[in-house]
């Protein structure tokens, strides 16, 4: 078999048809492919507009001075011009290696990136395990899937109320650590405890959705290579290591990238459990929002700024990560 | 089909294989410790999963506002009146109302428009389409602080702040991207001879897309749904920003008002997150069952 077959068309790619010439190919390109182009064109029409240009603008005012006493404002019928200045990537230096630079970005920088290791880390390996569990034949399975998803299936808006009733000073936790005779931490109010209890409420929120996507993982998996592996005398752990893992690959790949980027620009978490009220905790997203809309003057362009360079931090790291990915197989996902 | 796919599936590497078995278990069966020790972990875990919430229930039962610094006062005095309280006295139902408007038009604008990218992007190898799939995913890295601004000024451009259709299009740009990557891996699980045949008997690209490709596609757009809706349900930087009229409030942006409103009055708040966590896990229980087939399509080829 020697006949490539388009894995989607049905095609076969030979030289069956003598190619034509390159006006002729776009316009048949144009009749064959229109209606996907038509298919498309909604999502490429409201990502323009509300994604792609917001972007371009935002760096464009990561350039500027913009705050929220020099830009264009409409108070009662007086409409007022922007009269903000460009600077150039003046907010970025100052950023980067300002006065306060370590206070305000490379503290939270390096936070963030503790923060997001732990974060999928965690999710990822508590995923995994309950997945594995999930996986065999055991009774009332359906009932665990059902309560261990529940995490996800509530609001965060939600859950994390419940949890910041349970980590009041006074609350569920301390009162039960309390009663153990252990430390109780303020766990909304001191660093440290702060940055716990917000990787631990991530953890309790994300936890479900990987060992769902691993949980299908896992299903898809061929029994009989677990039966192959048998019959060779793998153990347990050589089974798991030899024949689950690589099994999981791809799911893995695509969940922990996605995982790294959500929990990287996760905002409503830390957001809703301090309210703004530790800037500490702040993780980059959290910071920049803070920066542009929980303060006064609002600062439009430092926000930007933020912004820009967290997503210039996402795609190296993609790129890296994709890298990383192919360097035995020809790609990840197309 | 979730459950019969599991069922045929087994993980055998869970089962020990030290100490040779006294009598014979077939494949995939375990000894009773390790069984003990299975439903140990996953009762435990079953138990973190729930508690916060069924907390939550509790305290929400607690008529006093200082109730949830002394629980076991509750016991004695459990009463519904917070509810009739926020059902009564607040904006309650205009916070559903909204609310509702809100996920349910992101779930279906977002699943269609997500289904005929996902679909396109599948079966048509045009020119682009790989590129394509790569902005799709970008989109998801963009965080809101170097969007929210921009943004606000063009829906205002446009018209289209503090309005429903606004913040729907906002969410379907962040719920459509990921739902279209899912897609995209369900519809590459259906075999293309199924298009052929519908081509073949006189369909146009779209007849075979809507009467063959979407009912095979169920379980993939169950899930696609189920997140869109959940993104849309508990997003609350945008609807914060964007909604301004204390009346088209989503209940993400109304509980945060209620707070601030009742000061330290947190037995409502409790009773309001309960309330608003019913519909939602409502439709969460009606999609689950399809949950896992369509985040395995989605996540193995991603």
């Amino acid at each position: 078999m020697t006949v490539a077959i388009d894995r989607a068309t049905g095609k076969r790619r030979g030289e069956r048809t003598p190619r034509p010439g390159p006006l002729t190919r776009l316009k048949h390109t144009y009749q064959k492919y229109w209606y996907a182009y038509a298919m498309i064109a909604p999502v490429a029409l409201v990502l323009g507009v509300l994604v792609l240009y917001p972007l371009v603008y935002g760096f464009y005012l990561s350039l500027t001075d913009a705050d929220s006493l020099n830009s264009a404002r409409t108070i009662g019928v007086n409409r007022i011009e922007a009269t903000y200045t460009f600077i150039g990537l003046d907010n970025y230096a100052d950023i980067l290696w300002g006065d306060t630079a370590y206070d305000r970005f490379w503290s939270h920088f390096i936070w963030t990136i503790v923060w997001t290791a732990a974060c999928v880390t965690l999710h990822y390996v508590i995923g995994l395990g309950l997945a594995l569990l999930l996986n065999q034949r055991i009774r009332g399975r359906t009932l665990y899937r059902l309560v261990l998803v529940l995490p996800w299936a509530v609001p965060t808006f939600v859950t994390v109320f419940g949890w910041r009733f349970m980590l009041a000073d006074t609350g569920l936790i301390n009162s039960a650590l309390d009663a153990l005779h252990l430390p109780t931490p303020l766990w909304l109010e001191d660093t440290f405890w702060q940055r716990f209890a917000a990787i631990m409420v991530n953890t309790w929120c994300g936890v479900p959705f990987m060992m769902l996507s691993l949980l299908g993982g896992l299903q898809s998996i061929d029994t009989s290579l677990y039966e192959a592996a048998e019959m060779d005398g793998a153990s347990a752990w050589q089974r798991f290591r030899f024949v689950t893992l690589p099994g999981l690959r791809s799911v893995s790949s695509t969940v922990v990238l996605l995982g790294v980027i959500w929990t990287f620009n996760q905002f409503a978490i830390i957001f809703l459990l301090f309210g703004g009220t530790a800037p500490d905790a702040d993780i980059l997203v959290t910071w920049a929002y803070y920066l542009g809309f929980g303060q006064q003057p609002r600062d439009f362009a430092q926000s930007a700024a933020y912004g820009m360079l967290l997503l210039s931090v996402l795609v190296v790291f993609t790129a890296f990560y994709r890298r990383w990915l192919n360097r035995d197989e020809p790609q990840l996902a197309n | 089909m979730s459950t019969t796919t599991r069922l045929t599936s087994s993980a055998a590497d869970q089962a020990p294989s030290t100490a040779a078995p006294r009598k014979a278990r077939r494949r995939g069966e375990q000894s009773p410790g390790a069984r003990l020790a299975t439903h140990g972990v996953l009762v435990v875990a079953s138990l973190i999963a729930l508690f916060p919430v069924a907390w939550l229930v509790f305290l929400s039962l607690g008529p006093d506002k200082d109730d949830y610094l002394h629980p076991g006062r509750i016991f004695g005095k459990m009463t519904l009146d917070n509810y009739v309280f926020v059902l009564q006295e607040t904006r309650f139902f205009d916070w559903l109302t909204s609310t509702l408007v809100v996920s349910l038009g992101t779930t279906v604008i977002g699943v269609l428009v997500a289904a005929t990218t996902g679909y396109a992007v599948s079966r048509m190898r045009f020119p682009g389409y790989k590129k394509f799939m790569w902005v799709l995913l970008m989109t998801q890295m963009f965080p809101i602080a170097v969007l929210i601004v921009p943004m606000y000024q063009i829906l205002s451009e446009l018209q289209l702040i503090d309005s429903y259709l606004g913040l729907v299009l906002v969410y379907c740009s962040t719920a459509v991207p990921y739902c279209a990557w899912l897609l995209k891996g369900y519809f590459d699980t259906i075999p293309f001879e199924i298009d052929e045949a519908g081509r073949v008997d006189g369909l146009t690209p779209f007849g075979t897309f809507a009467r063959l490709i979407l009912p095979l596609a169920k379980p993939g757009l169950a899930v696609a749904a189920f997140y869109s809706f959940i993104t849309a349900f508990g997003e609350v930087a945008f609807a914060s920003t964007f909604m301004l009229s204390d009346t088209k409030y989503t209940f993400a942006v109304g509980l945060q008002s209620f707070v601030s409103e009742h000061d330290a009055q947190r037995q409502y708040m409790a009773a309001t997150a309960v309330l608003v966590a019913v519909p939602v896990s409502a439709f969460f229980y009606l999609v689950q069952k399809n949950l896992v087939t369509g985040l395995t399509a989605g996540g193995t080829k991603g």
